[in-house]
């Protein structure tokens, strides 16, 4: 029989969904200003094999012009972006979700597991959690990319008062190269997110939406036997 | 615990499937009310965050950005002076990493122009203030300071460059232009409290300008600067006088300087007025 099983707390649901649109505006933004000395390409020597942004892309998205635009929104939403990540990470440990996203020891090694199973080279399914070694490994890092997102943002908004984190980072160039690269890794994040959101059905993104998922227990015992336990990722053993 | 509940008593069994078949039906139709519920709400919500980016965005412009954005980028500016100290300097490089720097903007650098002819005018300050005017000559004649940092231009490249020139503060050090009571401003790090809040700064022409906080004027690395990478300042990089502070992009560091004036008005800056922020450093 199906029952009803909490998942994703409010906070964090709100947490994600207000990320989304500001991430999304940020990257926007980011295009703008990036517009202005677009000079980071793919290539070694004379050889460049990809331009960002080639011309097109340019053209298509209508980024030209626009550095002072996107300057003033970038310094407006860097805020909503800190303090809602700030928010998220102070929430998980205070709540002790972060027990379900922080990678342990086996989380590498399932994270090939699961890797190896979605590209279906691999049979065996790997365990099924709230967040198996793979979620963790990605949604751990990415919390990282985001505190480097702000400490090379503000390693080049401003390079003189904070010379000892710009030079950390290896100089201004440097930094702002990183930020770049960062950016290019949210995407990356966001096209291998969505397509396992696709893959993982509704029953996982309306969990995103409404906190619970539907799961099959024994109606007996109300052991679930499918979908994913509640149990702490640190208690599973593999 | 009691020995009742460990064991399987036959009062309660096995639900039947009735009962399972009831449960079930209770945990979908709970499901289905707080799905709907959920994403009603966060339709709503999304709507609403949607509406509220259209009004940031549309909002009447002041110079060119729209107005609540503009508040904020002030309020940044706050917060950057809040924090900033003037012995935190920019890091400095060898003078053989000094390259080439582009010419990038011609605002203010008309062809009617004698550098010859050349004074640098200081507008009064304060009640017993009179215009002022340095020669070149002047400005050399004071500390020379010496320095190759990164110019950062607002696009976002950078070159390492070699300045010579007069710290701004060493100026203000040998003339009483910039307080009230008109004595000069013997410690940069802590200007008398009747000193102008603002320097203006203007091309002859009046084309281009440009405005700075006190503080980052006094900076140790702000100077009026008149040598790049071991020669004298080239028209196009602004003889006979410009204004260099790694403290700031270069839309802040004009060329050809005309005109100084303290003030506690934030003055006018060109690139502010065309949707830029004004702080714009640091």
């Amino acid at each position: 029989m199906k029952v009803l099983v909490e998942k994703h707390p409010l906070a964090i649901r709100w947490f994600h969904w207000v990320n989304f649109p500001v991430l999304s505006l940020m990257i926007w933004s980011g295009l703008w200003i990036y517009w202005a000395n677009d000079v980071y390409r793919l290539g070694w020597g004379s050889t460049t094999l990809l331009k960002f942004f080639p011309d097109s892309f340019n053209q298509a998205l209508g980024l030209s012009h626009k550095l002072g635009q996107g300057m003033s929104w970038h310094f407006v939403l860097m805020w909503v972006f800190f303090i809602n990540g700030l928010l998220y990470v102070l929430y998980t440990i205070f709540s002790g979700e972060w027990r379900y996203l922080l990678p342990t020891r086996h989380s590498f090694k399932e994270a090939i597991q699961v890797t190896l199973y979605d590209l279906g080279i691999r049979k065996e399914h790997p365990p099924v959690r709230k967040f198996n070694g793979a979620q963790q490994l990605a949604y751990t890092s990415v919390v990282g990319m985001g505190l480097g997102s702000v400490l090379t943002g503000l390693a080049i908004y401003k390079p003189t008062q904070f010379a000892w984190l710009t030079g950390l980072l290896g100089g201004y160039e440097w930094a702002r190269a990183e930020h770049f690269l960062l950016t290019i890794g949210y995407v990356l994040f966001f096209m291998v997110h969505i397509a396992q959101v696709v893959r993982a059905g509704w029953n996982n993104f309306r969990a995103m939406v409404a906190g619970f998922e539907l799961e099959e227990v024994t109606p007996t015992t109300h052991e679930v036997v499918a979908g994913p336990t509640s149990l702490p990722a640190a208690d599973a053993s593999l | 615990m009691n020995e009742e509940n460990q064991l399987p008593s036959p009062a309660s069994p096995v639900p039947p499937q009735a009962e399972a078949d009831a449960a079930q039906a209770d945990a979908l139709r709970g499901a289905a009310q707080r799905s709907r519920r959920a994403f009603l709400v966060t339709g709503a919500l999304g709507a609403a965050g949607f509406f509220g980016w259209r009004w940031l965005a549309n909002a009447p412009a002041v110079d060119g950005i729209a107005a609540p954005l503009r508040k904020v980028l002030d309020f940044n500016a706050r917060l950057t002076n809040a924090y900033y100290k003037n012995t935190r300097l920019a890091p400095e490089f060898a003078k053989s990493r000094a390259q080439k720097i582009r010419f990038n903007g011609a605002v203010g650098l008309g062809a009617e122009f004698d550098p010859l002819a050349w004074r640098l005018h200081v507008q009064g300050y304060g009640p017993a203030a009179v215009p002022q005017q340095f020669s070149i000559a002047q400005l050399k004649a004071l500390p020379r300071t010496e320095m190759t940092t990164e110019f950062k231009c607002v696009e976002g490249w950078s070159t390492i460059v070699s300045w010579a020139g007069v710290r701004l503060s060493d100026f203000l050090a040998r003339y009483p232009l910039a307080t009230r009571s008109g004595r000069p401003i013997a410690d940069p790090s802590q200007p008398p409290p009747d000193a102008a809040r603002y320097v203006g700064m203007q091309t002859p022409d009046r084309a281009y300008y440009v405005g700075l906080e006190m503080e980052s004027a006094l900076h140790p690395q702000t100077l009026l600067c008149y040598e790049l990478n071991g020669e004298p300042l080239s028209l196009q990089h602004g003889a006979p006088l410009r204004l260099v502070t790694p403290l700031k992009y270069g839309i802040k560091q004009i060329k050809r300087i005309g005109t100084l004036v303290f003030t506690d008005e934030r003055p006018a800056d060109f690139w502010a007025e065309r949707g830029y922020d004004w702080h714009a450093g640091h």
